[in-house]
Formats: structure tokens, C-alpha cells, sequence
């Protein structure tokens, strides 16, 4: 398989603030890859340098087989960008942009416009000024997938949709993996990554923490359990994988590592469990954990230095 | 009933605080201009003068369309010269203050929040309602003591300013039933402004079709003026009859209008007006499919308002072209001040040279602004989605300087058109009088590219700071220019910062093509090098 992206030593500074600082990342063809961080560490900034929307200092970036910024118009013939916050003109209604992106992208394919039009219910007479974010967001997702492009970049598509409309999103981003399409999806949630992605890359400071599959992954991820008894647990802190451990009297809540899980339940049974509540954990967890407490500081330093 | 009211005095207040600078702002300006324009007319006008001006109003039925002729008396002569101006500048002071604390606070979700405490569903409405009445009211009263210190008889004075309060009240309440009727308040505003020009135009179709007295000083409308409340205004006649009487009419029909949003109110949602939401092709037309075409789209209603209003004032700077003959011959000094900025003796054509010069300004104002949109679109617009297709940045910032660039030639020939063609109608000689001032418009085209060039470079080199410094060119270029430079006696180099200053000055003059080819080279270079900056830049996006 060849590389849609590949990323190395990537450099982009905003005045004095470094936003991306050495970044890598590499992209299969025909693969999903997430593109997972908490705000403000370099995601978007990511993708905007892939569009030509930025010049980066230094590094280099294959993308398509061309350079992001020299050939930028060639390669956007061959791409389709859905922005996380969707901006749109307010008195233009909805399927007059969806018509003017896919053209200005190089065509669009009316049978695909109208399946995605009803896959996401969006009404496209209205005016976009009247659209919420959820449908702006639509708007955007139709336009890009109405198009036959070989990549898609969607920097965290969700964020305004509703449940059901987040369905039809993975639905439609599996539909364009099966066609052997490139999807690069950037994201905080990591729900959305976990169902539909093949490879993630994750950043924070402007740096790559962590490549690989889902699975290489998975020891990074802790489920966090709350478990009561009907006699006291014991002997928890005797498994591998088992961490902050707290138990009071028939209570027990603890984190377990991902590749864990099977024993320290088949552990748990011989205590008599009443009621068992998991939660996966959730990326910020995730980065406190393993990177230091001190991401939610640092993510406001960035965000001042990029607005 | 009365609980639905609950709460209306302590939102008065908060209205009037939040409304402490902008509400006194328009009162005082309103006041000042009424100052200034009582101060230019007072002129010691003899019995003879005033019977001309006022037949100027009364004879010929276009010019009735602006003003109403009641007598050969001063105060007659201001109230027909002035009365519409101030009548429009009332009434959208009254529109903007109602809608902004009433539809706007929906739209912002202010009204959502003041809603939830404890205040009657109708307290916000009749607290503007409140407010902008007793602004209306304080504005008649500076207007009558302005009058009167002028040394005009004191109840007309007083009468005058009352027709404008009832004016200003009218529009109040249709603003607030506007309110209810429109999804979003730039529909409320719309809808109430298209109100306005309907009253407008209704009146002076009324004084058009009237009859004039035998002295031809005074028109008696016919029966259209009466539908408008900018008719009712005029047939108070300030000045000949007082007919106070019609105050009654004013507050009847604001009682109706204010009665009918009251009404409404209760029977729609907060944020959604009783009007269906316009709705709009579900697919685009060919024309809009291209970056050009995007952008006539954006702009083309900012560009036709432009081609109307530019093209109203041509025809009143074409019509009263005779009378300004006729005027600048009696008055000492003037055809000084005409041929110092205008360059030329004939005092009409140093008239045309000033006024195609303070368009030419005008007209550039709307370059200005049409380039600043690039930046708008760039930092809180859809630009970056644009530039992430397959469109160049060259091809993006092209498709704005290609429509601005020919929706300001175009302004200026309209103008060039209007203003000829009238004054030909006026004059005679209808075909050497327009084919003079087009050519009178269109030189200033190269002038005014020169400033939008500035505008791009701006763009392109300092994206942040583009609205600031494009302003500043303006200022510089207007200051410098042949009118306020000229009047200041500026040192010539200064002067020749402006590149209107080097605008042949037509008509009069020959038209040469230095100065031209010149202008046209500069506005070249800046647009070049600005497009040139902007593709070698971050596009840069303010809110992330």
C-alpha cells in the first residue's frame, strides 16, 4: 500500500508560538486514520498546512504525491475538506453551496447529492443563516461526500451532530472506505475513532505521541469500573494492570488496563457481584494519564497563541 | 392583561442605559444638522428670492417629490427643502432603536434570558415603545427651541418639530409590528425601511399630482398624500397653518400599529416571526457556479442599493443644476470657492467638477468596503473552505477585484448619466450635457481604483490590520484630496499625495491621458503586489 499522506519533521510557528514542533504522521491509502489530540494541540493547524492554507517552516510533506502548498490546486481537485467550525454565506441556501463547493471542487454526482440529502434529513432550501451548527456541519459533510475524490480530510465532523446524524456520518464514512478512499479524521472523541478508524496518530504540542493500530494502542487505554459486592473485594492490587484502587466496605472502583479486563472480572466473580458499572475512559483521562497533568494549561497556552 | 405588562418600567430603565450613547448620539446629530441647515438657509433671502425659492418647489411637479411648497415665508422655504431628509432621519433612528431592543435581543438571545425572569410576554415591546416616544418628543422640542432661536415664529417652530416626533413615533410602531412579523431582525429593519420608502414615495406622488396656486408658491397635494405619514408631516404645514390637528392622526395610528404588534406578540414563539422563513432554490443556477459568480451573488444587493442611491442623488444634483445657475450668479463669494476646486470659470461646470468629485469620494467608499469583504470572508467567513477546492488565491482575490472593480466604473457612470440627463432636461441640449458628465464620471474611475489597489496591498500584506489601514488610505486620500486640501490651503506636494487630486477636471477642462494612463499604472501596481503578498501569506482565520 502506498502512503495518501506522509508527514515528517513538520514545523509551523504562529509569531512565537511554536504550534507544530516536529510533527510525523503517515496515511495509508484507502485507510481511515484518526487524528486524535485534545483542542489546541495541533489538529487543525495539521490539516490546514495539508490544504496550503498555511506555509509550514520546515519539514517535509508528501500529500497525493505532491507538495501541499505548490501544487495546491491540482491536489484539491483530488481532496474534499470539511472545516470543524462550518462557516457559510447566510443568504445562500443550503444546496446552492452544496452545488458551488462540489463544482469548485471539479463536479459533484446529483444521484449521491440526493441519497446523502436524505441520509442526513437536511433541507436544502433553506437559508444557511437560519441553519444551526449541526446543519451547517451537514451541509458541509453532504458537499464533500456528493464529491469522487480519493482523500477527505474532516477536521472533528461530529462535534455539532446528534446522535443519530453521527450514525449516518460513520455509515457514510465506511461506505467511502469501501470504495477504497483515504479518510483522515481528526477528533477529541474517541468513540468516533474507536468505531471507524484502521490506524491513529495522536498529538499534543504540536508533537506525535503515539502512531500505530487500534490495537498497539489499546494498553494505553484504562476502563474505569465500579463494582459492589456481596462479600469485600481482596487482593485487587495483586493483578497486573489494576490502578487507583479505592474500596469502602462492599464498593470497589478501580481502572484496568484495556488487556486486563477478562481476568480482573473472572477476579470479581468470587465475590458475588450485585452491580457492575464500566466506563471506557475518556481521552482527556487518557492524556492526563499519560502525559502529564498538565495538558489542560498547556492547551490554553496554544489556543491564545493561534487565535 | 396587566401581568403580561409586568416588569415594562424596570426595562425602560435598563433600555435607556443600554441605549446611553447611541439613542443621544442620533438626537444630538439630527439636532446639529438641523442647526447647520437653519444657519446656511437663514441667508437675508428678500420677499423676491423667497417667492423664487418657493416657486422652485411649487412649479415644476419632479422637484415636488421632495418637498412640499406652503408659502413664500423662510420658515416655509426650510420645511420644503428640509422636510423629507429629517422626516427619513427620524423615522430610521425610530426603526433602529425599536428593533434593536426588541427582534435584535431575540436574536441574540438576550430576550430569551430577560424572559425567563419574572416580566410580562409584552414589557420589552412597551418599554421601547416608551423609549423611543419620549426620544421622538425631546427631539421636537430641541428642533422648536432650534427654530425659534433662529428667530422664527415660536408655535410653528414648536409644530415643526412635532411633525417630525409624529413622523418618527409612525415608524416606531410600525418598526414594532415589523418586529413580529419578520424571522431575524435584518428582515424586521427591512421590512420597516421598505415601509418608509413606500410613505416617501406615496407622498411625493401626492404633491406631484396637486395643484399649484396661481403665485405658484403653494401646491395643494392631491388626495395620495394623505396615505403616508410623511404626507401627514407635510400637511401639517409648519409656518403657514399649524395644523396641529393632524398630531391626532399620528397617535391614532401609532396606538393601531402598537396595538396590532401587542397583539401579534402573544400569538407567536420567541425567535420565530409569524412570516414563513424565506426559502430559496434547493439547487444552484449556473451563474452562481464560478468564484465570480459567487461574489456577484454576495454582492449584488449592496451594489444595486449603491446604483440607486447614487443614481437618486444624480437626478436631484441633475435637476437642480438651472436653480444653482440661477442662485450662484446672486451670491457673493461662492463662484470663488466653485472655481478654486473646480478650476474653471464657467461657474456650472466648477458646480459639476465639485459635486462628481464629493460622488467620486462617495463612490470609492463602496470599493472600500466591497474589498473589505475579502477580508471578512477570510476571518469569519467561508474563504478557507472556498480556497481548500480547487481555486487558486490568485483566482479568489481576482473575482473580487474584477467586481468591485467594474461595479465602481459602473457607479460612476451611472452617476455621470443621471446627473447629465437631467441637466440636460433642465437645460436643454439633453445629448451634449450627458455625453459631458460621463466623461465627467468615468475619469474619476482611475482615482478611485488607485485607493481600492491600496485596499488589496493592505489585504495582502497585513490581514489583521486591512480594515484600519483601508480607512486610512480613504481619509488620507479625501483630506488630501481637491476639496478639504483646496480649502486648507494644503502645501501642493501634500495635495498631490490624493489621487484625485489628479483627476482632469471635467467638465471645463480637456481630458489628457498622463494623468490618467498614470492613475491606471499605480492602481495596477498596488493590486499586483498586494495579490502578490496575499498568495505568499497564511491564510488566517481569527476564531478557531
Amino acid at each position: 500500500m502506498t502512503n495518501a499522506v506522509s508527514i515528517s519533521g513538520l514545523v509551523k510557528n504562529f509569531g512565537s508560538v511554536r504550534a507544530l514542533d516536529g510533527f510525523d504522521m503517515t496515511v495509508l491509502a484507502g485507510e481511515v486514520h484518526g487524528f486524535l489530540g485534545p483542542n489546541g494541540a495541533g489538529k487543525s493547524t495539521t490539516i490546514r498546512v495539508l490544504l496550503g492554507l498555511l506555509r509550514r517552516d520546515a519539514g517535509e510533506i508528501d500529500l497525493l504525491g505532491g507538495d501541499p502548498w505548490r501544487d495546491a490546486v491540482a491536489l484539491h481537485r483530488r481532496l474534499a475538506y470539511v472545516p470543524d467550525e462550518v462557516k457559510l454565506w447566510p443568504t445562500l441556501t443550503g444546496g446552492e453551496v452544496i452545488d458551488l463547493m462540489g463544482k469548485l471542487r471539479g463536479g459533484l454526482d446529483p444521484a449521491r447529492r440526493a441519497e446523502m440529502l436524505d441520509r442526513f434529513k437536511l433541507d436544502p432550501t433553506k437559508k444557511c443563516g437560519t441553519y444551526s451548527k449541526g446543519n451547517r456541519q451537514k451541509v458541509a459533510i453532504v458537499a464533500a461526500f456528493s464529491s469522487d475524490v480519493e482523500l477527505f480530510l474532516l477536521d472533528e465532523p461530529t462535534s455539532g451532530l446528534d446522535p443519530l446524524m453521527v450514525m449516518a456520518f460513520r455509515e457514510t464514512v465506511t461506505e467511502a472506505r469501501r470504495e477504497g478512499r483515504t479518510v483522515v479524521l481528526s477528533s477529541h472523541i474517541f468513540a468516533d475513532v474507536e468505531a471507524l478508524c484502521d490506524r491513529i496518530t495522536i498529538i499534543r504540542q504540536g508533537k506525535t505521541v503515539q502512531a500505530g493500530t487500534l490495537d498497539e494502542l489499546r494498553h494505553l487505554t484504562r476502563t474505569l469500573i465500579e463494582v459492589e459486592t456481596e462479600k469485600a473485594v481482596e487482593d485487587l492490587d495483586k493483578l497486573p494492570g489494576v490502578h487507583a484502587i479505592q474500596i469502602e466496605g462492599l464498593q470497589a472502583s478501580f481502572q484496568v488496563d484495556s488487556d486486563e479486563i477478562d481476568r480482573v472480572l473472572r477476579h470479581l466473580v468470587q465475590f458475588g457481584v450485585k452491580s457492575l458499572h464500566s466506563a471506557p475512559p475518556s481521552l482527556e483521562e487518557l492524556f492526563m494519564r499519560h502525559y502529564g497533568d498538565d495538558v489542560s494549561r498547556q492547551e490554553a497556552a496554544e489556543k491564545r497563541g493561534t487565535l | 392583561m396587566s401581568q403580561a405588562f409586568t416588569g415594562t418600567l424596570a426595562l425602560t430603565w435598563v433600555a435607556i442605559s443600554r441605549d446611553r450613547i447611541q439613542l443621544p448620539v442620533w438626537i444630538l446629530a439630527v439636532a446639529a444638522f438641523m442647526v447647520a441647515v437653519v444657519s446656511i438657509w437663514n441667508g437675508d433671502l428678500s420677499q423676491e428670492e423667497l417667492v423664487s425659492v418657493a416657486q422652485f418647489y411649487g412649479v415644476q411637479p419632479a422637484v415636488r417629490m421632495f418637498g412640499l411648497a406652503s408659502g413664500a415665508t423662510l420658515g416655509a422655504y426650510i420645511m420644503s427643502r428640509g422636510f423629507v431628509v429629517f422626516a427619513v432621519l427620524v423615522a430610521v433612528m425610530s426603526i433602529l432603536f425599536v428593533v434593536r431592543h426588541t427582534r435584535q435581543d431575540e436574536d441574540t438571545g438576550r430576550a430569551e434570558l430577560i424572559g425567563s425572569a419574572s416580566v410580562g410576554r409584552h414589557a420589552n415591546l412597551a418599554s421601547a415603545f416608551i423609549v423611543v416616544v419620549g426620544a421622538n418628543v425631546l427631539l421636537a422640542v430641541l428642533i422648536g427651541l432650534i427654530l425659534t432661536f433662529k428667530g422664527l415664529p415660536v408655535a410653528s417652530s414648536f409644530a415643526a418639530g412635532a411633525a417630525f416626533a409624529g413622523i418618527g413615533i409612525f415608524f416606531a410602531g410600525l418598526a414594532g409590528l415589523a418586529a413580529q412579523l419578520a424571522g431575524t431582525s435584518r428582515g424586521a429593519t427591512g421590512l420597516a425601511l421598505a415601509g418608509l420608502g413606500l410613505a416617501f414615495v406615496v407622498a411625493g406622488i401626492g404633491n406631484i399630482l396637486g395643484r399649484v396656486d396661481e403665485a405658484g408658491v403653494r401646491v395643494v397635494s392631491a388626495w395620495p398624500a394623505w396615505l403616508s405619514p410623511v404626507g401627514w408631516g407635510q400637511q401639517m404645514r409648519a409656518f403657514e397653518e399649524d395644523h396641529w390637528s393632524l398630531l391626532g392622526l399620528f397617535a391614532f395610528s401609532f396606538l393601531v400599529l402598537a396595538a396590532g404588534a401587542v397583539f401579534l406578540e402573544t400569538r407567536r414563539d420567541t425567535g420565530k416571526g409569524l412570516l414563513p422563513e424565506r426559502r430559496g432554490p434547493s439547487a444552484a443556477s449556473p451563474g452562481l457556479l464560478s468564484p465570480v459568480g459567487l461574489v456577484w451573488r454576495l454582492q449584488r444587493g449592496v451594489f444595486l442599493s449603491w446604483a440607486v442611491g447614487v443614481g437618486l442623488f444624480g437626478i436631484v444634483v441633475g435637476a437642480v443644476s438651472a436653480d444653482l445657475e440661477a442662485m450662484l450668479d446672486e451670491l457673493e463669494g461662492f463662484d470663488e470657492i466653485f472655481e478654486r476646486i473646480g478650476g474653471t470659470d464657467v461657474i456650472v461646470d466648477a458646480a459639476f467638477v465639485t459635486f462628481m468629485g464629493i460622488l467620486a469620494l462617495v463612490i470609492t467608499i463602496y470599493a472600500v468596503q466591497g474589498l473589505l469583504r475579502m477580508r471578512a470572508e477570510e476571518s469569519d467567513g467561508p474563504a478557507e473552505s472556498v480556497m481548500a477546492t480547487a481555486v487558486s488565491r490568485r483566482q479568489w482575490v481576482t473575482s473580487y477585484i474584477l467586481n468591485i472593480a467594474l461595479g465602481t466604473a459602473a457607479l460612476f457612470l451611472i452617476v455621470g448619466l443621471t446627473v447629465g440627463v437631467t441637466a440636460g432636461i433642465v437645460m436643454g441640449d439633453v445629448a451634449a450635457w450627458a455625453a459631458d458628465l460621463v466623461v465627467a464620471g468615468l475619469v474619476h474611475i482611475p482615482a478611485a481604483w488607485v485607493v481600492a489597489g491600496a485596499v488589496v496591498l493592505a489585504f495582502g500584506l497585513f490581514p489583521r490590520r486591512t480594515a484600519l489601514l483601508a480607512w486610512m488610505v480613504f481619509v488620507i486620500a479625501a483630506v488630501t484630496g481637491p476639496f478639504i486640501g483646496a480649502m486648507l490651503d494644503l502645501p501642493e506636494w501634500i495635495q498631490n499625495i490624493s489621487p484625485f487630486i489628479h483627476v482632469p477636471a471635467v467638465p471645463g477642462e480637456s481630458v489628457t491621458a498622463a494623468p490618467i494612463v498614470g492613475l491606471l499604472g499605480m492602481a495596477v501596481l498596488l493590486t499586483g503586489a498586494g495579490l502578490l503578498a496575499f498568495r505568499r501569506r497564511d491564510i488566517d482565520v481569527t476564531s478557531v
